[in-house]
């Protein structure tokens, strides 16, 4: 009994397991079949995307940063070149707590909230493992510090970035420029593919003009890298393009000599080769430390150069805008000739002063008492004004104007580079539109001696000067000769055609005079001179002496003392530099605008003699 | 009547001459060139897993070696002496549980492992073999369908190691050993209402469990639901194993060739992130042949089950040839992407030592089961 029940049971629990044994197998290949299923939707149905996925993971594209161009000068010496910096920089992957990190190392090394900010902004947009800088342009000390340090920073490390140096900062500043990190604004404006990899662009000077030329091609590396961002092997390689060299027309010698001869002066100086236009020397002074720029400058050094009394980040050469004072006349001369309101025998009395007909208001001669007959000669050697008031009364403001305007006076010279101020040349026209006026004739007086609206930038001066050393004849003044090894050809301006040639002779001859003459007002700078000089002294008022007042050059306020100006050319027979000197608040032209042209030829013509 | 017994005497003859040596050690032969097959395939992606890490592949090797030996030791072993042991080895287990509890080392932020001096072991993995073999050996004595006093004490018994190993934490574990108890209950024949009963209050009780999930337990839900919130926190693992997966294709990137894993971006390539490696490197068409050798090992168990001969040897048989499945579905669902992160290894192929050992010697009382029936006439 007990047997039979338990072979029953016994068969019926074979035949329930039985049972469950297929609902089991039922249910085993259900989960089989679902995770084929799913294989199938990841390796067929979207295998496309995850490829690509796998791809992005495994291939990195890194940008090769090109190389900057060099900035030399005429014979070759170098005037902007890269030297290796240092960065700090940080991969966030290799960091376990970020902010502590951050924290630790402002403790050790000076670190700015703005570094700090940029840098996170950054980490949001960087793949992984990639290394983000916190800070750019470590000292020697810097980097030592944080070498010693080092095993406290996993993740942290410096990494070597060139950085751009200035062998002549001072001398260079207002014609290299310098470069510095990128701000948004610039951001906006350049190439984002082209800019990958930089960090620093030009911010003034040649280094801003020639961007496109210095910065080259940005050059890609395809690599195959780990997830910790080791790179095994190179799967592509575009070689950057390196920025162009470029070879200035300055010469550093020159460029020294005129910064040097300025002494403890503010000012400016041109020198331009007359021939071909190259612009030999640029000076403002004072100049300034670029290389403090390119390293990332602190906002103290910065505050304090921008609020120096001598405005050393103000580029007098090209935005300076002073009053021209006598070194006009020559032009104005020329103008008279031409215009046939002068001849150049007629004999004009200069008392000292000289009035308009009906009118009180003297307008005085610098000579207490006049230089008695002048000539047209005369008067540019010794600087006569009366002659200049009665030529420009009798040519009137809009023939003076037209005329000064061929030898681009008021108009920018188009030298390549960024920010030159394009002065003042007035005229009636002018005149009613800017200030809404009418034209009065005493202002044509005062501006026939190049005082009143009359402005002209240190470069526009040297311009004019070349081209009446060139008789008629201007070139664009340009500071890049080469481009690597392309000439740029020099850029002729429209001439200066004369009715008679013989103009620019006499001209020419009385500038002659203002140098070699016994009465000339630059006679001083002739002594021992190989070469002969043609040149214009100009002395500028800062501020008007009133009618009964006496200029007291002993007792006025330095920064309230009249400019220096001196333009000049030799060799006066065959011209070869053009030089326009202005010293701020250098009292007379002729005593201390003059010795320095005169330095500058030195060393011009007796090298290339 | 006498032909017959002779017949199955002439049959029984020719069986043992054909299968005489296997038999005597208690071999089944399927079984073990599945088995050999699937350990060759897991060693070769390890090589590959491992970025040809050889000191890897050769601890792998020798714990395989240690694996089959412990299986073909514990094939041996007849059935009812298993049954003898069964809840002893339970016993056992739930004391070194609570021993891990309260002395345990902790490692990955669980406390699994219990340090005996020279060898660290996790009871847990006594508890995979020793709950089936308990719920076996209780149901076993009783009339099946079991009634539902039997069903309540056989849960309580499920319960005990499910709940300690889950406080470990260790959820993978867990699940394994509470399905090979709930595989038990099943076989031996429990109502279907009441297991869809159970289905639904377990669903009612998600909240609850919610409620008492550690928090990197919860991050891995979550993760689960949504990988791409994070992509390179707790999202990565599911994602990069996806990228793996989906960039294999149908014949995948070829063995060794797998860029996600060679270049690191596969976390935990060599172990429970392995079948990642393998679906990058061997395509679609590679993973339906591995995983039809898995199927082809669990249908011969399961076969195994079917042709035991006592209620013990049958429902355990059953139980351990459900979990190793389970086994395998778990990791592949996890690994794809439909299942959460839970750290259950790939059985067999990936990189570790103490499961390897467990299931194999699971493997090995298959073995026993099948290689000591008694024949019928005897």
């Amino acid at each position: 009994m007990k047997t039979s029940f338990d072979l029953k049971s016994s068969l019926h629990e074979n035949r329930l397991f039985l049972s469950r044994s297929i609902t089991l197998i039922i249910f085993v290949l259900i989960l089989f079949f679902s995770l084929i299923a799913r294989l199938t939707y990841l390796q067929i149905e979207t295998h496309e995307k995850y490829t690509d996925l796998a791809q992005n993971n495994r291939v990195r594209l890194s940008v090769i940063t090109p190389v900057r161009g060099l900035i030399f000068d005429s014979h070759g010496r170098v005037l902007a070149e890269n030297t290796p910096g240092y960065s700090l920089e940080l991969i966030p992957e290799q960091i376990k707590d970020i902010n502590l990190t951050v924290k630790k190392l402002s403790d050790l090394l000076p670190i700015s909230e703005n570094e700090i900010k940029r840098f996170n902004r950054q980490r949001k947009q960087q793949k992984r493992f990639t290394s983000i800088p916190l800070r750019n342009r470590l000292n020697d000390t810097e980097v030592a510090i944080f070498s010693a340090n080092r095993h406290l920073f996993p993740g942290v490390e410096i990494q070597a970035q060139p950085l751009r140096h200035y062998p002549f900062p001072e001398l260079t500043s207002h014609v290299v420029g310098y470069v510095g990190a990128i701000n948004e604004k610039e951001l906006k404006t350049i190439d984002p593919v082209n800019y990958r990899g930089s960090r620093f662009i030009g911010k003034t000077g040649i280094e801003k003009a020639y961007e496109s030329k210095l910065h080259g091609q940005v050059g890609y590396q395809q690599t195959e890298n780990t997830a910790q961002g080791r790179s095994l092997k190179v799967l592509s390689h575009t070689p950057p393009l390196s920025g162009s060299n470029l070879t200035l027309n300055i010469d550093i010698d020159l460029q020294r000599i005129a910064y040097n001869q300025l002494g403890d002066y503010t000012g400016a100086i041109a020198a331009i080769d007359t021939r071909t236009g190259a612009v030999r020397a640029l000076v403002s002074k004072p100049g300034f430390n670029t290389n403090l720029f390119a390293k990332g400058i602190d906002s103290t050094s910065y505050k304090a150069l921008r609020t120096s009394l001598k405005q050393p980040l103000f580029n007098r050469a090209l935005r300076g805008q002073y009053p021209p004072g006598s070194t006009l006349k020559p032009f104005f001369g020329l103008a008279g000739l031409e215009h046939d309101t002068v001849k150049p025998s007629e004999k004009i009395n200069c008392p000292g002063f000289y009035q308009l007909q009906k009118k009180e208001h003297k307008y005085r001669d610098w000579k207490k008492g006049g230089h008695g007959m002048m000539t047209l000669h005369d008067s540019i050697v010794q600087s006569c004004d009366v002659y200049f008031y009665i030529l420009a009364h009798r040519l009137k403001i809009d023939r003076m104007h037209s005329f000064l305007s061929k030898f681009g006076f008021g108009q920018k010279t188009g030298l390549d580079i960024i920010g030159e101020k394009s002065g003042l040349l007035p005229s009636r026209k002018w005149k009613r539109r800017v200030r809404n006026q009418a034209w009065y004739p005493g202002e044509t007086l005062i501006a026939g001696i190049g005082q009143g609206f009359n402005l002209t930038t240190p470069l526009q001066l040297a311009h004019a000067t070349a081209i009446l050393a060139n008789k008629g004849k201007g070139l664009t003044p340009s500071l890049v000769a080469r481009i690597n090894n392309n000439t740029i050809k020099p850029r002729p301006t429209s001439p200066v055609v004369l009715g008679n040639n013989a103009h620019w002779e006499l001209i020419i001859n009385a500038m002659y005079d203002v140098v070699n003459g016994a009465r000339g007002t630059a006679r001083r700078i002739k002594e021992g001179a190989p070469y002969k000089i043609a040149g214009k002294t100009g002395t500028a008022q800062v501020f008007s002496v009133k009618q009964d007042e006496k200029y007291d050059e002993e007792n006025v306020l330095e920064h309230l003392k009249d400019h220096a100006l001196f333009i000049a050319f030799a060799p006066a027979k065959d011209p070869q530099l053009a030089i326009a000197v202005i010293v701020e608040n250098g009292g007379h032209g002729g005593s201390v605008a003059a010795p320095i042209a005169r330095a500058i030829f030195d060393q011009y013509i007796t090298t290339s003699l | 009547m006498i032909s017959s017994i002779q017949r199955t005497q002439l049959r029984s003859h020719y069986h043992q001459r054909k299968t005489g040596l296997l038999q005597r050690f208690h071999i089944d032969i399927t079984l073990l060139i599945l088995l050999t097959c699937l350990s060759s395939i897991g060693i070769l992606i390890l090589l590959s897993a491992g970025h040809e890490d050889i000191g890897l592949l050769q601890r792998q090797v020798t714990r395989l070696g240690i694996a089959f030996c412990a299986m073909l030791l514990v094939a041996q072993i007849p059935p009812h002496i298993l049954k003898m042991f069964a809840p002893w080895l339970f016993l056992l287990g739930t004391l070194l549980l609570l021993g891990v509890l309260f002395a345990g080392v902790m490692g990955k932020g669980a406390q699994r492992w219990l340090d005996l001096g020279f060898f660290r072991f996790q009871p847990s993995e006594l508890l995979k073999l020793a709950t089936p073999m308990m719920i076996a050996w209780y149901l076993a004595e009783k009339r099946l369908p079991p009634r539902l006093k039997h069903i309540l004490f056989s849960t309580l018994f499920i319960a005990i190691p499910t709940v300690l190993i889950a406080k470990q934490p260790d959820l993978g574990t867990a699940i394994l050993i509470a399905s090979s108890g709930i595989a038990v209950l099943f076989l031996a024949g429990i109502s279907l209402k009441l297991i869809t009963g159970v289905i639904a209050a377990g669903a009612g009780l998600a909240p609850l469990l919610w409620s008492y999930m550690k928090d990197y337990q919860k991050q891995r839900v979550l993760t689960f639901l949504n990988p791409e919130d994070d992509p390179l926190g707790a999202g990565y693992h599911i994602i990069q194993s996806k990228i793996a997966i989906g960039s294999g294709g149908l014949f995948g990137k070829g063995w060794m060739l797998g860029s996600q894993a060679r270049l690191e971006f596969l976390p935990e390539s060599s172990t429970d992130f392995i079948f990642a490696v393998f679906s990058e490197e061997f395509g679609l068409i590679g993973c339906i042949t591995l995983l039809t050798v898995y199927l082809l090992i669990f249908i011969r168990s399961i076969y195994i089950a079917t042709q035991a001969q006592d209620t013990f040897s049958r429902l355990l048989a059953g139980s351990l040839s459900l979990t190793f499945f389970v086994y395998l579905f778990v990791n592949v669902a996890m690994v794809t992407g439909i299942l959460p992160v839970v750290g259950v290894p790939l059985p067999l192929v990936s990189y570790g030592g103490t499961s390897m050992v467990t299931l194999l010697i699971g493997f090995g009382i298959l073995m026993s089961i099948h290689t000591h029936r008694k024949l019928l006439s005897s």
